[in-house]
């Protein structure tokens, strides 16, 4: 097997609460890999487990064919982090934080600079380098700790969270890093999240989260058509008619009119929509428009957990809270 | 090497940071100052001189061993705030060993008191006390010897704690009675008995002991010879790094 990481049977027990509860998954090279849940389903745990910050109870994980328990200091020299909460030091400016990181992870000096300043291009920060990180927006902070986690060229980065109390335009700007990121640097990329958006548009597959095990595993596009919920609603000339021809023709899962138009619910509104289309055209009946309603990761986290999963109100320490705010 | 580097950028860090906080550098000064100045002036008129020396000149070293324990103290405990403020997470995660990240804590913090030390043994000129160039040799490794072992303290209590919460409980049972307890504010020679023995389990007092022994010269009698005195400052520091660097091995 040629994962990047890999996790086997993967648990972490706090007391009578297991965290983390045998999970096991691989993430492919040059993937974005998202582990999404709700609040407390073991994400930041798992990462924690992956960095070689935690030790796993039982079950095995390998970063970078690093295993995390015989081998933590090979694993932390393949791994870039951004923590959750702000991790960044106050009193040193932009340069410092980042100059202080490639020391600490042995990047050589001939290459430093240079480093520096392709990381903070990459994040558009270099006109603020040499501020002190107390000037930095929340926004600003969190690009600039992406910035860092990339000095020391890791092969791996992990993001806890990465967007987690920005405003939509910083979530936008970060978002846009990320792809750019994984386009320009030989690098895998695991995020956690409990944003579905995030999720859905940076994540080439994702891990569904809750109490400590994986739910679902797939591309959020996969994900969404197991739901089999996508519809086809379209407006026709003659409804009545045309729902039918589609009872007839066994495309349709159901099919209903109402208000106007016929909702055609299908397993893949995309593969299905050309030959309803085509019904349509076969008995004469003229379509006015047509409308496609696909599930949202919402919908797939609700069917999977059986609950829905609500943006904000993420428990963050009150000095970590604080500190955002200024 | 690598390990080397990692040691130089977390001193680096907390030079950079003393450097930066003026009003901490500021309020190094004037603390000390009330001490010998007010507090000096007004016991040393009440009380009745011994030969060869003023209750300032007395007082002097106590109030430099006073302030590189409150200095060594205080930022070693500050690793505390680097773990509520998540910087100690970047640290931590680092691929530098535990023992690297301990002692780069030490050197940093080591060199804030010893700075803040510097400036008050500067004071010395202020209030009289005679100092040669011999004294300034003599006092400056003492002054490291003495701080290594209070910094290490420090690191181990904020090793062991996770919040700020206690840190007013450390000052009261901690710093106070290590201060008060040190002969930094009267000798011990003349206490009674069952006194004396807390002063000698106090590794301050030994310090101060030791540091009054060169700035006082011959003037200054110390409870131990002053290799002895040395020998159990060494021992002391000895053990705190040997502690300190297992505590922080275990650190989460």
């Amino acid at each position: 097997m040629s994962y990047i990481i890999e996790t086997r049977d993967l648990t972490r027990k706090f007391g009578n609460l297991t965290a983390v509860d045998n999970i096991s998954f691989g993430v492919d090279k040059g993937e974005i890999f998202g582990l999404l849940g709700p609040n407390g389903a073991g994400k930041s745990t798992t990462i924690s487990m992956l960095c070689t910050i935690l030790r796993p109870t039982s079950g095995k994980a390998t970063v970078n064919g690093f295993d995390v328990v015989k081998n933590p200091s090979q694993v932390r020299n393949s791994i870039g982090i951004v923590f959750q909460d702000p991790s960044i030091d106050d009193k040193l400016t932009g340069r410092e934080n980042l100059e202080m990181h490639g020391d600490l992870y042995g990047v050589p000096k001939a290459q430093m600079k240079e480093r520096i300043e392709s990381v903070l291009k990459l994040v558009e920060l270099e006109d603020r380098a040499d501020s002190f990180m107390n000037t930095y927006s929340s926004g600003m902070r969190r690009r600039l700790e992406i910035a860092r986690s990339l000095i020391h060229y890791p092969k791996v980065l992990f993001l806890d969270e990465p967007t987690i109390g920005l405003d939509p335009q910083s979530r936008d700007h970060i978002w846009s890093y990320i792809r750019e990121l994984i386009k320009k640097e030989d690098i895998t990329i695991i995020l956690t999240t409990h944003y579905m958006e995030e999720a859905d548009k940076l994540c080439g597959r994702i891990a569904i989260v809750d109490h400590g095990r994986i739910v679902a595993m797939d591309t959020p596009r996969n994900l969404k058509e197991q739901l089999g919920g996508e519809s086809i609603i379209l407006k026709t000339r003659n409804n009545p008619l045309y729902a039918e021809k589609i009872k007839e023709s066994g495309l349709a899962k159901g099919v209903a009119v109402a208000d106007d138009e016929v909702r055609i619910t299908v397993d893949s509104a995309h593969t299905v929509l050309p030959k309803v289309v085509d019904v349509a055209g076969k008995a004469g009946i003229y379509i006015d428009s047509i409308f496609l309603k696909e599930p949202q990761l919402d919908d797939v986290f609700m069917h999977y957990t059986g609950k829905a999963l609500r943006e904000g109100g993420k428990e963050i320490s009150p000095m970590a809270r604080m500190r955002r705010r200024a | 090497m690598s390990e080397l580097r990692g040691i130089y950028t977390l001193w680096k860090r907390e030079v950079l940071r003393l450097l930066r906080e003026k009003s901490r550098l500021v309020s190094s000064v004037v603390t000390p100052i009330l001490w010998l100045v007010i507090f000096g002036t007004g016991l040393g008129m009440s009380m009745a001189t011994r030969a060869g020396f003023s209750y300032q000149q007395f007082l002097f070293p106590g109030i430099i061993g006073q302030t590189l324990l409150f200095t060594a103290m205080f930022m070693g405990i500050s690793v505390i705030w680097d773990k509520q403020f998540g910087f100690m997470k970047e640290i931590l995660v680092a691929p530098v060993s535990r023992l690297s990240i301990f002692i780069g804590k030490m050197l940093g913090v080591g060199t804030n008191s010893m700075l803040q030390g510097i400036i008050v043994f500067a004071l010395g000129f202020f209030i009289g006390v005679p100092i040669s160039v011999m004294m300034i040799v003599e006092a400056i490794p003492l002054m490291i010897l003495v701080t290594i072992g209070l910094v290490c303290i420090g690191l181990i209590i904020a090793s062991v704690l996770n919040s700020l919460e206690n840190f007013g409980v450390i000052m009261t049972f901690v710093n106070m009675p290590m201060f008060f307890l040190s002969g930094a504010l009267f000798p011990v020679a003349t206490l009674p008995d069952w006194l004396k023995w807390v002063f000698y389990i106090n590794p301050l007092t030994y310090g101060v002991d030791a540091l009054r022994a060169v700035t006082m010269g011959s003037a200054w009698q110390t409870i131990l010879p002053l290799w002895q005195t040395i020998a159990v400052i060494i021992a002391f520091d000895v053990l705190m790094i040997l502690i300190g660097s297992y505590a922080f091995t275990r650190t989460k």
